[in-house]
């Protein structure tokens, strides 16, 4: 464990809702401490791939997956405690989801979950990751508000608040900016540059220009295949090693 | 895209389409149709309380009734002939009884149902289970009775081996079973609207199924389960011809729960039809039912204040 300097491991997955397959056996590796991009078109399997990081691919009856995920050298399919993937494995929807409760609770969920009572370790954990999250100067007087009383962008950051509350290693991001305004998206890309020094960032985007600002890799996702993967400077620049690379990314098809 | 015209007049506005007289003054009428049928809602509840009301006055000016020996006396004599007593403390204290028993079990039960139902059980599963809870709900009171009357109060009395199987035990666990399926089909109904985004957003957390239904699915479908509750309580309070069968019907105040009792609802059904048309006893059947009716406007009340101040917390 930790020793090798790949997080994520991805061999042969396939992934099928009934007999519609959305990943058709799609194979790469994700380095530590990396921003990570998957970039494609809608309907390409970006977020389907995010769902079987953290297995929640277990709640769709229809879904069958094969191939094999490695996480830190664990292999997914056989951990025991899939309870405990999830907390590895952060996960930030793309839209935001304030849970009915307060802002404090909201940051506190998965900490109390696995277990811990403890006020005062609760309220370091709220402040840390609140403050990691670019949120705490805007709600440390209203922690008792509820958090859906938020605004877009708020939110949004509060659940990325709520993922990091559970120090995951990976912190994957469906997305996240569709949701809020270019300013608040520049300010969650700025954390995220801050981040990157102690976990592994996923960035699923739509928006290009998003993926060159951030990511150190980019995969090129297409029709559940992957056409690209590779350092973002070439991915983006004017000779991609795959001619389709280069007409989704300067707008030509998709 | 081409550019069209916007002036008045113009092609567009031609190709507009506009909508007849007719079909806005049909409009109207479908209004004015819905906020009849709302309206009628409490007209009818303030002309049942009119006219029970009534039949009932007339005998509060009587000689032989006093309100307070009516709301607080135990002695049940409607028929005496030489000392008429109209006293329904006992018949209220056995209403609330049964309706208590019945709540204790029937809560529990039917919110995990709920909660198995729509969280926990496969979809096949869920599949029967809605179909037979449904079935369950329209078995006809008077069947529960005979349940009542035979089945239960041989159990009662085989498990506990007092003398007389028909009590407020009795009562209560027939509500408690009639008023299950209720609590069931309203309170998985206040779970499924529950938005699947918040159970992926628990999961993915790393909340186990548990842990999201009590930290997040119950918080927030509190207001709908709070009203599953109710509707299935208030089943309980006014329900008449199972607990008439089953709670063996004597005038007592139950000081355990192997008494019988008599409630407000079976006492009027089952001497309604003796009381002359016009008597004093007559007229305080129809008090009786003005005071059922004042119980059930509290207990709706004080339910409706409950879900404000949870809402405004």
């Amino acid at each position: 464990m930790g020793g090798s300097s790949r997080i994520v491991e991805v061999e042969g997955l396939r992934l099928a809702y009934g007999i519609k397959e959305v990943l058709h056996g799609i194979s790469f590796a994700i380095d530590r401490n990396e921003i990570f991009a998957v970039i494609g078109p809608a309907q390409s399997g970006k977020t389907s791939l995010l769902r079987c990081l953290n297995r929640t691919t277990d709640f769709i009856p229809s879904a069958t997956v094969s191939g094999s995920i490695r996480v830190d050298g664990d292999d997914i399919r056989r951990v025991k405690d899939v309870f405990g993937l999830r907390r590895r494995v952060g996960m930030v929807a793309p839209l935001p989801v304030g849970l009915p409760m307060s802002i404090y609770d909201n940051v506190a969920f998965a900490p109390r979950c696995s277990g811990m009572t403890a006020k005062r370790e609760l309220d370091d954990i709220v402040e840390r990751c609140l403050t990691q999250a670019a949120l705490w100067d805007e709600v440390k007087d209203r922690l008792s508000s509820l958090g859906t009383a938020l605004s877009g962008g708020q939110q949004q950051r509060l659940t990325i608040a709520r993922a990091l509350s559970h120090q995951p290693e990976i912190l994957c991001l469906d997305e996240f900016s569709i949701a809020i305004d270019p300013v608040t998206t520049m300010r969650i890309e700025d954390v995220l540059k801050g981040l990157r020094r102690e976990i592994t960032i996923i960035l699923v985007t739509n928006l290009v220009q998003q993926a060159r600002r951030l990511a150190d890799r980019t995969m090129f996702l297409w029709n559940g295949e992957i056409v690209e993967l590779g350092p973002s400077e070439i991915v983006f620049s004017d000779h991609p090693a795959d001619r389709r690379t280069y007409d989704y990314v300067n707008g030509i098809f998709g | 895209m081409s550019a069209v015209p916007l002036t008045p007049g113009g092609a567009a506005a031609e190709r507009r389409p506009t909508r007849s007289t007719l079909s806005l003054l049909g409009e109207r009428v479908i209004e004015a149709l819905i906020k009849l049928s709302g309206v009628s809602a409490v007209i009818f509840v303030v002309a049942i309380f009119f006219f029970i009301f009534r039949e009932a006055a007339p005998v509060l000016w009587s000689k032989d009734f006093h309100i307070l020996e009516f709301l607080f006396s135990t002695e049940w004599y409607p028929t005496s002939v030489s000392n008429v007593r109209y006293g329904t403390l006992a018949l209220t204290v056995g209403t609330l009884s049964v309706t208590a028993v019945a709540i204790v079990l029937a809560v529990p039960f039917g919110l995990g149902a709920a909660i198995f139902v729509s969280e926990f059980c496969s979809p096949k599963l869920k599949e029967t289970l809605k179909i037979v809870i449904e079935l369950l709900a329209a078995i006809p009171s008077v069947v529960w009775g005979f349940v009542g009357l035979t089945v239960m109060s041989k159990i009662i009395v085989t498990l506990t081996g007092t003398a007389v199987g028909v009590n407020l035990l009795n009562g209560g666990v027939i509500l408690a079973l009639m008023s299950v399926p209720i609590i069931v089909s309203i309170g998985e109904d206040a779970l499924r609207a529950v938005p699947d985004s918040y159970r992926e957003a628990a999961v993915a957390l790393g909340a186990t199924r548990w842990q999201t239904v009590y930290r997040v699915l119950l918080p927030a479908a509190k207001n709908g389960l709070l009203a599953a509750v109710l509707l299935g309580v208030g089943r309980a309070v006014g329900e008449t011809m199972a607990v008439l069968m089953a709670t063996g019907h004597a005038v007592h105040i139950p000081d355990g729960l192997l008494n019988s009792v008599r409630t407000l609802t079976a006492n009027v059904a089952a001497e309604l039809g003796e009381a002359p048309a016009g008597s004093s006893h007559y007229r305080v059947l129809f008090l009786t039912g003005v005071l059922l009716f004042w119980i059930t406007m509290v207990v709706n009340v004080a339910a409706d204040l409950v879900v404000r101040g949870i809402r405004r917390k």
